[in-house]
């Protein structure tokens, strides 16, 4: 098995604005970025949790949702070409003989980079667990959060929870193969496609779904093989569903999740970093964002941005030691607006 | 005014409250353990509270974007709202609330 491996001048883990901003203030110094984000897409808790919010402390914006901001700061960066790769967590981070690191993902690719920038917010977005007794060891075989592969679900007794799309599509795409099918949900109210409500009522009207109100109560089974779900109904009465596979949708959350293991300095889940740099314990890996403390520290966008151009000024030392700098503005400089595509 | 809030040891805690605050933010501000992940926006449901119930029936009912969200926890229960969503007031004097293990961080 041949290893894929990317060498480039920084790698920032985490795609939210913090992380996108810095591929701005890193690009004007001439550093590329790769950049590995756990969601399918950019923008973190601005594109995964409140996409339509507004948000009104960015400067020189009265007003802007966390789409619009995530899609104008990929506007702003594209000069510098940022390569992303989603759907991938950051598994470890190792320094190398020559001080550069070595950054490994779940899937097995390699980065090489001379610095390294966590922006990872919250942490790494996980789907939430019901905090039913005994779930994790079914996890992999009979426990699923989301369908890799539909032949998983083939002549199973399938169990569905939850109220959203993900619940819903995924009734209905896998009801055919299934052995049976049956979705639980709290409430008779679905947040999710009209379409796909009617077509699932359809279904329990006809005897091809079972459909309760309730929640998962206690889970059945031997080593990882699931047998058997105890429902919890609205009315108070528990029910037994014979079940192998089940499928909890109850959306995302976020844990610190690997980072803790990277011999860090850290203060209460979050990196100690100082505040001329923002650089961590462990020099060439700097904090940046919500995932950062320091003494005063504020957990807000601009900061981080703030955070993201003292960072990159650090970075370029690292990088070229022996390159003189000269502060430069995008407003005079020519250099910069060349940079930056003007024309 | 105050809130009286039950942790997730059983522990109980007085905590002095503002007008206009919404209970997530009192809750930590007094620097107990809540996730409230979105910090209010009513988008991530891990600031949930299970409501006394000489409480629950004095609230505002939920909206449907806060029902939304409830959907997103696991362990729901009749009486569990989003302390984000709650401002207090003076008819909320006292209230009494209990932290929901899905809160915890």
């Amino acid at each position: 098995m041949t290893v894929k491996e990317i060498s480039t001048d920084v790698i920032i883990i985490g795609a939210g604005p913090v992380g996108l901003f810095a591929v701005f203030e890193l690009g004007l110094l001439d550093l590329k970025c790769h950049l590995i984000d756990i969601l399918d897409r950019p923008g973190g808790q601005c594109a995964e949790l409140y996409p339509e919010k507004p948000i009104y402390d960015i400067p020189g914006f009265p007003v802007v949702s966390g789409q619009e901001l995530t899609d104008n700061l990929l506007k702003q960066i594209e000069p510098f070409s940022p390569q992303f790769h989603y759907n991938r967590m950051v598994e470890s981070v190792e320094k190398l003989d020559d001080d550069s690191f070595k950054v490994i993902t779940d899937e097995g690719e390699v980065f090489l980079a001379p610095v390294v920038v966590i922006a990872a917010g919250g942490g790494s977005f996980q789907p939430k667990r019901p905090p039913v007794e005994g779930i994790e060891a079914f996890e992999g075989k009979s426990v699923h959060y989301s369908v890799r592969r539909m032949d998983d679900f083939k002549d199973q007794d399938v169990l569905i929870v939850g109220g959203g799309d993900s619940a819903l599509d995924w009734v209905l795409n896998l009801q055919p193969i299934a052995k049976s099918m049956t979705l639980v949900h709290r409430r008779d109210v679905f947040r999710a496609a009209p379409a796909s409500v009617k077509e699932m009522h359809a279904l329990a009207d006809a005897g091809k779904i079972n459909f309760h109100l309730g929640q998962i109560a206690s889970l059945e089974g031997e080593g990882d093989q699931l047998s058997n779900v105890v429902i919890k109904t609205k009315a108070g009465e528990n029910i037994n569903v014979p079940t192998t596979r089940l499928l909890p949708f109850f959306g995302l959350t976020m844990k610190l999740g690997p980072v803790e293991n990277w011999g860090l300095e850290l203060n209460d889940n979050l990196i100690s970093v100082d505040t001329e740099k923002f650089e961590t314990s462990i020099k060439g890996i700097f904090a940046i964002g919500d995932i950062n403390h320091y003494a005063g520290k504020l957990k807000l966008i601009l900061s981080g941005f703030h955070e993201g151009a003292l960072m990159a000024q650090a970075a370029k030392k690292i990088i070229s030691p022996d390159e003189r700098m000269v502060f430069q503005y995008t407003t005079s400089s020519t250099k910069l607006q060349k940079k930056l595509g003007v024309k | 005014m105050k809130i009286i809030v039950t942790d997730y040891d059983g522990k109980i805690h007085e905590l002095e409250a503002m007008e206009g605050w919404r209970v997530m933010e009192v809750i930590r501000d007094w620097g107990l353990d809540m996730k409230a992940e979105c910090g209010g926006a009513c988008a991530c449901a891990t600031c949930e509270v299970y409501v006394d119930d000489e409480w629950f029936k004095k609230l505002k009912p939920a909206s449907e974007e806060e029902e939304n969200m409830l959907d997103q926890v696991p362990d729901v229960e009749a009486n569990s709202r989003l302390s984000c969503q709650i401002l207090m007031s003076e008819e909320l004097d006292g209230l009494k609330v209990t932290l929901a293990s899905n809160s915890k961080s």
